[in-house]
């Protein structure tokens, strides 16, 4: 069977879904961060398959090059929140961060 | 797509796909990071198989030599209250995330059977003839001369980004110290005093 487009689409659709299921279904806000990183991974897939497909120009691979850039920014302060939190509360829990549920 | 590619292309999209699933379902959130080191690894693979050498080259590097390990350094620091005995939602929760996900995959899936074919008919990678600029495709010559041309400016842009990201998880992540806590507290009971002196008069 010869591999197109649609493997890669398909396989980056199940891997953003994997990521969507973790960030919905942990509580472990560092889990959750981690669901998020693969959701972002997925996406990088998706856009340097599509340019594969049309190499005309490399708009995709430098949009997957901005998205490691981003996604390596919002590690760092996602994780400098989750210490702040953690000196906070004394819990990694999202559930224990809930000041404006009250 | 020659069958070698074939071969890494499924290897890495069942190594990426297990891993995947182990960085969300593992117990405790070390194991998680190990299974997200995994899955970048794979997406390595996947992006060489894609001929984007430089995008997988950057990828190990970024992810797999800076953001796992930042991971896995905020798991060390927090220690054993990372893994929390009862840390999954409830059954409607994971019901309804379920029915997301699968919805997503459908709606994904019907796309693509609908509309991808006739915008892919007759496009293929490095078509015959296109030669030595096609071998080119996702290596540093091409992808730096057009990151630095053509994206020069948000180039620039993601560099003043990442100043801030560090700033801000300096400024986000930094305790304050005995001796700070110490005059905040001080500067506090001063201005309450005076607050309450003032309205005695």
């Amino acid at each position: 069977m010869d591999i197109g487009l649609g493997h890669f689409l398909g396989l980056a659709s199940l891997l953003f879904g994997i990521g969507a299921v973790g960030f919905l279904v942990r509580r472990n806000v560092l889990i959750q961060l981690m669901s998020i990183e693969l959701m972002l991974n997925a996406v990088n897939l998706t856009l340097v398959a599509i340019n594969r497909w049309m190499p005309g120009n490399h708009a995709g691979q430098v949009f997957a090059f901005f998205n490691i850039a981003i996604a390596a920014a919002e590690a760092a302060v996602g994780l400098a929140i989750v210490i702040s939190v953690y000196r906070l509360k004394k819990s990694i829990q999202s559930d224990s961060v809930d000041l404006l549920k009250h | 797509m020659s069958g070698s590619g074939e071969l890494v292309f499924w290897f890495a999209a069942v190594l990426a796909v297990l891993s995947a699933v182990a960085t969300v379902a593992m117990r405790s959130a070390i194991r998680s990071a190990v299974g997200l080191l995994f899955h970048i690894i794979a997406l390595a693979g996947m992006y060489l198989v894609l001929h984007a050498h430089l995008l997988a080259a950057i990828q190990l590097i970024v992810y797999a030599g800076a953001v796992v390990v930042l991971f896995v350094f905020v798991i060390m620091m927090i220690g054993p209250s990372a893994e929390h005995a009862q840390n999954q939602r409830g059954l409607l929760i994971r019901t309804a995330s379920g029915g997301l996900m699968a919805l997503v995959m459908g709606a994904l899936s019907f796309a693509l059977i609908e509309y991808a074919p006739p915008m892919l008919a007759g496009v293929t990678p490095c078509p015959p003839g296109s030669g030595a600029e096609c071998g080119q495709f996702g290596g540093v010559n091409a992808l730096g001369g057009e990151l630095y041309v053509k994206a020069a400016l948000p180039f620039e842009l993601v560099s003043v980004l990442l100043l801030v990201a560090v700033l801000g998880a300096i400024a986000v992540a930094r305790g304050r110290s005995a001796e700070e806590l110490a005059t905040l507290k001080a500067k506090k009971l001063a201005n309450a005093t005076a607050a309450v002196s003032a309205g005695e008069k």
